[in-house]
Order: C-alpha cells, then sequence, then structure tokens
C-alpha cells in the first residue's frame, strides 16, 4: 500500500512538472540602434496577491524584438502610473523616447481590469492608452497584447508578440526509451502544452492558418504517415497512408489544401490534397527527388526543394486552381545546397537551409531583388520557421550535443536562444496570427 | 529465349564456382586464390572480384540467417555524403542477399535507409528512401522479387552513432537489410 502511494506521489510529480516545463530564452545578442523605452512597473489595485509583472513580460517581448532596449528598473528616475502623473523633462534628460505607465485593478469578479499608457516623452503627449479586462489566467495574454499595440504604434509594423510555436521534443522516459512529443507554446516559451506523445519519431509540424489545427508526420505505425489534430480537443485524422513516404505536410494559407510529398508512384513527388475531400493532385514529375513543399501565400505557387539539378536547390512552380500551371523554374544558384525553403507572410523572403563550406546555417533570398544572405553562425542550423510579421526567424540548431531553437531577426541584429530544461527541441514553426482559444 | 539462355549459362558457373568452394565461407576481405582466377574469366568478375566473397547466396540455407559467420551476417551498407550511389565493394553484399531471397521467395525483408543529421529533415527522409531504393533495385534486377522487399526511410530519425562528428555521420548514412521474422 506505501509502495502504491509513493508510486502514485512520484507519477503525479511527474505529470505536474511536465505541465510546468517550458522553454527557456535568453537574449544572446542585442541590438545596436534599438530604441530607450522605459516601463514602470504596473501599479496593483486589489486585495489579493499580485499577479504576474507585466512590465518583466512586456520589457521581454520588446527587448526580443532587437528594435527596444527597456530601461533596468533601477534606472527609473520615478514611478508613475498615469500620464498626468509624469515629469517629461526629467525623462527627456535621460534621453528615453518612450514611456509606458499602467494599472492593474482587480475586480470583485476575481477578474482584472488592465489600464495603459503609451507616452512620447518628447512631444509630452500620449500615443495610445487602452484599458483591458483580463483573467488571471490571460493576464500574459493581455501583456503581449500590450507589447503588440506599443510596438504597432511605434513602428507601424504588426507584432508577433501573442502567437504561438509548435514544435517537437525528444526526451527519455523513466525507462530510458525516447519519448517525442508535438507541444505548442506562447511565442516567449511559456504555457507549454503537449498535443501528441509517442514513442516514435515525430516531425514536420505545419499550422492550419486559423491557427486550430496541426499537422505532422508521425512514424508510430513504423513508417511515416501524415495526421492532423485539433490543438484544443486533440481530435485526430490520419491524412495519408500510401506505400512509401507521407512526408513534409504544409497547410495553404487559404486552408483548402495540403501540400506533402509523397512517393507511391515511384520517387518522391509533391502533390496537393484537398483537405476536406481528401483528393490528390500530382504537382511535380521528375526522376529526382521532390519534397519540402511551401506555399507562396496567394496559394497560387509552391516553392520546394528537389536534386533534378543534381544538388538539393530550391524551385518555385505556379499552380493553376491548385493544378500544375508551369514547368518549375530554379531560384538558388549559391553553393551547392539549398533545402527546406519557408515563405515569409508578406511573400517578400524565403528562408532555408543552406550549406557553406560544410557548415549547414539559415539563409534568406530575398525573392524581388534575388539577394542572397546567411543570416545564422552555427553548424547544424535546420527548420527555419517565420515570425507571422516577418521580423524573426525560429531555427533548430545544436549546441552542447543537444538540440535548442534560436531566432534571429531578419536583418540579423538580434538574436535569442530558447532551451529545454532537459532533451532536444527541434523543428520550430511560428503560428499565423490567430490562435482561436 | 537467348536472354533466359545466357540466364541458365550464369546460373550454371555459379553453381560450380560455389561447388569449387566447399570449405569455410570466406569473410569479406579473405583472400582465395581459387575463386579469384575463376571470378576472373566470367561476367560475375565485378561482384567476385579481388575482395574474395564471392558466395553464391542460392546455395545458403534459411539457417544461415542467424549464422554470425554467414555472408549473409553482412546486413549495413554505408553511404557517401549526399549520395545513393551504391559502393563498389558494397555490390557483392548485396548479391549474397540477392541470390539468397530469390532461391527463397518466401521470405521478406526491409530496406531501412537513414541518413546523417545533418542538413533538412525532410530532404533526409527523401534521401534515406532513394540510398534503399538503389539497393532495392539492384536486388529486384537479380531475381527477388518485389513483394519480397519493402522499403522505408526513417532519414536522421534513427542514428546508429549519435555524435556530432565524421566519425558518426559516416556510420549513419547506411541502409539496413532487415529479415523480417529473423
Amino acid at each position: 500500500m506505501i509502495r502504491n502511494s509513493s508510486l502514485f506521489i512520484f507519477l503525479w510529480l511527474s505529470v505536474s512538472s511536465l505541465a510546468h516545463a517550458v522553454l527557456t530564452i535568453e537574449i544572446t545578442q542585442g541590438s545596436e540602434g534599438a530604441q530607450p523605452i522605459a516601463i514602470v512597473p504596473f501599479e496593483w489595485v486589489g486585495k489579493g496577491t499580485r499577479p504576474v509583472s507585466l512590465k518583466n513580460i512586456i520589457a521581454a517581448d520588446l527587448q526580443r524584438s532587437g528594435l527596444f532596449s527597456p530601461l533596468a528598473e533601477q534606472d527609473l528616475i520615478s514611478k508613475p502610473h498615469q500620464g498626468s502623473q509624469v515629469d517629461y523633462k526629467t525623462w527627456r534628460a535621460l534621453n528615453v523616447g518612450y514611456l509606458v505607465v499602467g494599472k492593474i485593478h482587480e475586480l470583485a469578479d476575481g477578474s482584472f481590469q488592465v489600464q495603459f499608457q503609451l507616452l512620447d516623452v518628447f512631444k509630452g503627449s500620449q500615443l495610445a492608452g487602452y484599458s483591458i479586462r483580463s483573467l488571471n489566467s490571460g493576464l500574459r495574454r493581455t501583456a503581449h497584447h500590450i507589447s503588440d499595440i506599443i510596438y504597432k504604434t511605434i513602428t507601424g509594423e504588426e507584432g508577433a508578440f501573442n502567437t504561438h510555436i509548435a514544435y517537437i521534443t525528444v526526451t527519455r522516459d523513466e525507462n530510458n526509451k525516447k519519448r517525442y512529443q508535438l507541444a505548442i507554446a506562447d511565442a516567449d516559451g511559456y504555457n507549454e502544452k503537449i498535443i501528441y506523445t509517442s514513442p516514435q519519431p515525430l516531425m514536420s509540424p505545419s499550422w492550419s492558418p486559423d491557427g486550430t489545427r496541426l499537422a505532422y508526420v508521425s512514424f508510430l505505425n513504423g513508417r511515416p504517415e501524415i495526421f492532423v489534430q485539433n490543438i484544443f480537443s486533440s481530435k485526430k485524422e490520419k491524412l495519408a497512408s500510401f506505400q512509401g513516404l507521407n512526408n513534409a505536410p504544409r497547410w495553404s494559407p487559404d486552408g483548402k489544401y495540403l501540400a506533402l510529398t509523397l512517393s507511391k508512384d515511384g520517387n518522391p513527388e509533391i502533390y496537393v490534397m484537398n483537405v476536406n475531400s481528401h483528393k490528390l493532385t500530382r504537382i511535380t514529375r521528375s526522376y529526382a527527388i521532390d519534397t519540402e513543399p511551401e506555399w507562396l501565400p496567394d496559394s497560387k505557387g509552391l516553392i520546394f526543394t528537389s536534386d533534378r539539378g543534381g544538388s538539393p536547390q530550391l524551385y518555385e512552380i505556379k499552380l493553376n486552381n491548385y493544378k500544375p500551371g508551369n514547368r518549375a523554374q530554379r531560384l538558388t544558384f549559391e553553393g551547392n545546397y539549398n533545402a527546406r525553403p519557408t515563405v515569409s507572410a508578406d511573400g517578400r523572403y524565403i528562408a532555408m537551409v543552406h550549406r557553406s563550406q560544410g557548415q549547414f546555417r539559415i539563409a534568406v533570398l530575398e525573392r524581388e531583388s534575388r539577394h542572397f544572405s546567411v543570416l545564422t553562425q552555427g553548424n547544424l542550423d535546420e527548420s527555419p520557421s517565420f515570425a507571422p510579421n516577418g521580423r524573426m526567424i525560429i531555427y533548430a540548431t545544436e549546441e552542447k550535443f543537444r538540440g535548442i531553437l534560436s531566432a534571429v531577426s531578419v536583418d540579423g541584429r538580434a538574436r535569442q536562444r530558447l532551451s529545454l530544461k532537459k532533451g532536444d527541441v527541434r523543428e520550430p514553426v511560428w503560428s499565423p496570427y490567430q490562435v482561436n482559444k | 529465349m537467348i536472354k533466359l539462355m545466357r540466364y541458365f549459362v550464369v546460373l550454371t558457373v555459379v553453381v560450380t564456382l560455389a561447388g569449387c568452394n566447399l570449405g569455410p565461407l570466406k569473410k569479406r576481405g579473405q583472400k582465395s586464390d581459387a575463386t579469384d582466377t575463376q571470378v576472373e574469366d566470367n561476367q560475375f568478375s565485378k561482384a567476385g572480384d579481388s575482395t574474395g566473397a564471392f558466395t553464391a547466396g542460392d546455395k545458403l540455407e534459411v539457417s544461415s540467417l542467424n549464422d554470425p559467420n554467414s555472408p549473409l551476417s553482412q546486413r549495413v551498407l554505408y553511404f557517401e555524403l549526399d549520395s545513393s550511389q551504391i559502393k563498389d565493394e558494397d555490390r557483392d553484399i548485396i548479391t549474397v542477399h540477392a541470390e539468397f531471397l530469390a532461391s527463397h521467395p518466401d521470405i521478406s525483408i526491409v530496406l531501412e535507409g537513414h541518413a546523417d543529421e545533418r542538413g533538412s529533415r525532410e530532404y533526409n527522409i527523401a534521401l534515406g528512401e532513394k540510398r534503399a531504393k538503389a539497393v532495392k533495385q539492384i536486388m529486384t534486377l537479380q531475381g527477388v522479387a518485389e513483394k519480397q522487399i519493402q522499403v522505408i526511410s526513417f532519414g536522421e530519425e534513427r542514428p546508429v552513432a549519435l555524435g556530432h562528428d565524421d566519425s558518426a555521420w559516416n556510420l549513419n548514412r547506411r541502409v539496413e537489410i532487415l529479415y523480417t521474422g529473423y
């Protein structure tokens, strides 16, 4: 009996520690010329315990973007909580362009009303001011929402702080057997949620454009098969289980189709499948490897990897009503290895895995100018994915024999690292803007 | 018909050769003068030359699948970076398995293709499949039935060596021949 209860406690502990496992983020390179911004700790107006620090979450968000440099708390010369209390002259002397102040009011039903103001220090005026209702469990989300408002007000571009990442983790279970998990977390690594666990490899997660479902490849049945799973209900559907490869699923931006790789007709070819009818259309026809399809934002073309020219390179094919519309055109000519394309949401950039002097790195091709640049400095960098606003790329790399994630701004100026406490994390994919909860 | 006759001639040569080599089965790299000279002047010279490993797989019993000294015990083929080209020295390993399978049509195998960890995961899955299919093609040309061979690729997902250097990568770029049920 005692044995049993201790086993129960052990299990309970391992379950609860799983629930709290998070990716920890470390900023490895800030950006020169980042805008100084002062974020004052929000005033707490309530009887209960003070909730999470919104100021810390917002400051970390803005710093990660590489465009802002939040002041350390000890450098704040005063701690006002609303615009009318601000003495702009003293802040101007610090050369701080922007100031964020706010309050959290505890409401009778236990929820919160969060007020905040973004102030232009040099003009001495308010740029934005909002009051947002939030549940305790939603305060982190509210903080990311505030970060998005600040970012958009100052830069004019959409922020991507209130988004998620999906990724694969590989850890060892209590019998030292490998355990593969598909997980999602907030873009800052918090609130990890396990979507699916398997003793066999999992790979290639892809978000549906409404952020409610993930397509992925599972080897549970001893060979690769494609599944689609709802991230809220966990409802799962097997989409492709043909002979040979069932790989590289990518959801079309219009949500109607999946592009995928099948080798049922001999060698790996790209197909598109209607998500509702499961009807297949073959897109490529070559004796070579064709794989890793990625959609253009208008759903009217695919970029993919092919070794038809002797080494893996990226090609583009137009789609006409989801059927091949032309002969595929080669896109990359730098070096002899360019694979795993991913396209920014505005269609301007293609990021890929590029080999340069034996090192595998993330490179970016600007589609219109054909300008090609290598963004990372690792040896085993792979799986790039753009933030939905196109400013950052998250990717997988290896550090001290472990798989970790890294993020780099598209201009290469800001960098950060995301790692698990134990095990490997790989194949990050940034969610679209709206993940409906 | 001419093709068929040629096949018989070849088979006869093989059977004769196997008959000559009644001693203990030779391991790869061991020299056997008798086989060397005789193999030189038939059209199997490619498979059997100087390594002395040539042993007709169609003469092997099913029990040799569990014999660590049998030529059938060599079940891993290695590949160069980015390549699915079969190495010359591996062709006779494939031939031994192919002949064994051709004469035991009830036995089937899985050819498991693998890649090293470098580069992109999905491309590596495709590359692993291409490697396994290159082995399959040689086997089917040597008389193994399609239905005896299943091809599965794990890409870089199942390394045998865990390091991040050439010595590990060399071992991970491989095709494994797995006998179903043995």
